[in-house]
């Protein structure tokens, strides 16, 4: 599979980036909305939302995470059209996010609450929108890309010692292999690369990638000690614990081999779209759904999602493909998981078996294949907030 | 000797994982590459958990992929379970900052 040149069947959007999934987004830019939006998508097939809490009273920098936050959502090409929903006097003003997604060349609608005269008047335009919306979208016809088009976020979550063993080298290979045919890789969870921030600096393509990963690493670090907190108190988490993971360090030596032996192309923000093919590092918090969230909106298709102690997670537009790094848990929580690399630990399968299997199941889910989290539509979302709320 | 299956990362490590429960006082060969290691266990060792392979003094670092970590809080005999009541992380810390 190494030297074949892969390729899927996608939806090419407006910009030239390629699409998996053909979603209509109902994107609510503040808390008040996400009600109506949800209403929305009860009414109207193929369309989908997300409940969140932000958009208001936000400020400096970290109104800006969050408008980057909705606008990467909005623009990612898995999102056929948007229609961008606001209450109206929020700071995150529904027409600005609407305009950035615009520039993207897809169909964008904005609608505002208070303009429509309030709830039930705001559900049915945006319904009415959304049925046009959709049988447009219902019209594009998946065509042949190359795999080189892909964006693949790389997570773990709810991690157990067989984690750095078996599920997270296995994405490692399968890093690898994206990388080698071209496509990109996203490595996060800049929380969880303390300890091992120097094996990635080594791989840096030049020295300022390289002191770039340090600084993310110190501002991490840094906020921890800041609060005067052990920073074990939150992670490793009590599960972790529970599984055998001791200390932060242990838990990012394995949650490192996630990004396989590639050169590290470059460091990005939040929620940023990667700027270079290849590795990329992603500089989000460990939190599972807000690192989630950031690699969506920075334009990931597909993600792949190693779990120890198991986890339902999944996204409104992305389809994410959960990995188990034990068979029990993979017996254990069936229908949340998609794939098991338990065999690893059992001695069935070798890593660079697994990681063929991984590279399978992108091929298998880019040309329309559900995930278990978009079967039982696990739609989380999550914003990284770096400033508090006024 | 028994047929429980361990895993040993690298040379440079001072810790092994179970991979599946294993008791007290069972005796454990560790393939270390060059002459395989005998620990026995001083207590029981569960699945994904990690036990010493060699002594371990206090405050010495805790070897793991060929890295470190954490440090040992208490001086930690061979065949003992490594967790968090004797190792500490060294790292994101604040809590060890003067105030």
């Amino acid at each position: 599979m190494l030297n074949e040149k892969l390729q899927f069947w996608g939806y090419r959007r407006p910009d030239g980036r390629v699409g998996v999934r053909n979603h209509v987004l109902i994107l609510p830019t503040i808390t008040c909305a996400t009600q109506t939006a949800q209403r929305v998508t009860e009414l109207v097939s193929g369309t989908v939302s997300f409940i969140h809490q932000h958009g208001c009273a936000q400020v400096g920098t970290d109104y800006d995470q969050t408008a980057r936050t909705y606008a990467g959502m909005g623009m990612n090409p898995n999102v056929y059209g948007v229609i961008v929903l606001g209450l109206g006097c929020e700071t995150h003003q529904a027409h600005r996010i609407g305009d950035e997604i615009a520039k993207c060349g897809k169909p964008v609608e904005t609608v505002s609450i208070q303009q429509h005269g309030g709830t039930l008047q705001t559900i049915a335009e945006v319904a009415k929108i959304a049925v046009k919306m959709v049988q447009d979208a219902s019209m594009v016809q998946r065509e042949l890309c190359d795999f080189s088009e892909l964006i693949v976020g790389t997570e773990c979550g709810g991690s157990d010692a067989c984690s750095g063993l078996s599920a997270n080298p296995a994405v490692g290979k399968a890093s690898d292999m994206i990388v080698h045919q071209g496509g990109t890789a996203i490595l996060a969870e800049t929380t969880e690369l303390i300890g091992a921030e120097h094996l990635l600096a080594n791989r840096a393509a030049n020295d300022q990638v390289a002191k770039k990963a340090y600084a993310v690493i110190k501002m991490m670090e840094n906020r921890s000690i800041q609060m005067g907190v052990d920073i074990r108190t939150g992670n490793p988490s009590p599960g972790n614990i529970e599984g055998g993971l001791s200390s932060l360090e242990e838990k990012s030596l394995g949650a490192s081999t996630k990004s396989g032996t590639t050169r590290l192309e470059e460091v990005i923000d939040y929620a940023q779209i990667p700027t270079k093919k290849g590795l990329v590092w992603m500089d989000t918090p460990g939190h599972d759904i807000e690192q989630l969230t950031g690699m969506v909106a920075g334009g990931a298709q597909v993600v792949l999602f190693t779990s120890g102690r198991g986890t339902p997670t999944g996204s409104p537009i992305a389809p994410v493909i959960k990995i188990s790094t034990n068979t029990p848990m993979f017996e254990r929580m069936n229908e949340n998981m998609d794939l098991d690399a338990g065999t690893i630990v059992n001695g069935l399968e070798t890593v660079n078996d697994v990681g063929k299997r991984i590279m399978n199941e992108i091929m298998q889910v880019c040309n329309g294949k559900l995930t278990k989290a978009e079967i039982l539509k696990q739609h989380d979302f999550g914003i990284w907030r770096i400033g508090p709320t006024f | 000797m028994s047929s429980y299956k361990t895993l040993y990362l690298s040379e440079k490590d001072s810790v092994a994982v179970a991979l599946s429960d294993i008791p007290e006082n069972t005796e454990v060969v560790i393939q270390t590459g060059e002459e395989d290691l005998k620990v026995t266990l001083l207590e029981q060792i569960r699945f994904g958990h990690k036990f010493a392979v060699k002594e371990i003094d206090q405050g010495d670092d805790i070897i793991k992929y060929g890295e470190v970590i954490g440090a040992a809080v208490s001086y930690i005999p061979a065949g003992a379970h490594v967790h968090v009541h004797n190792l500490e992380g060294k790292r994101g810390r604040g809590d060890k900052v003067a105030k």
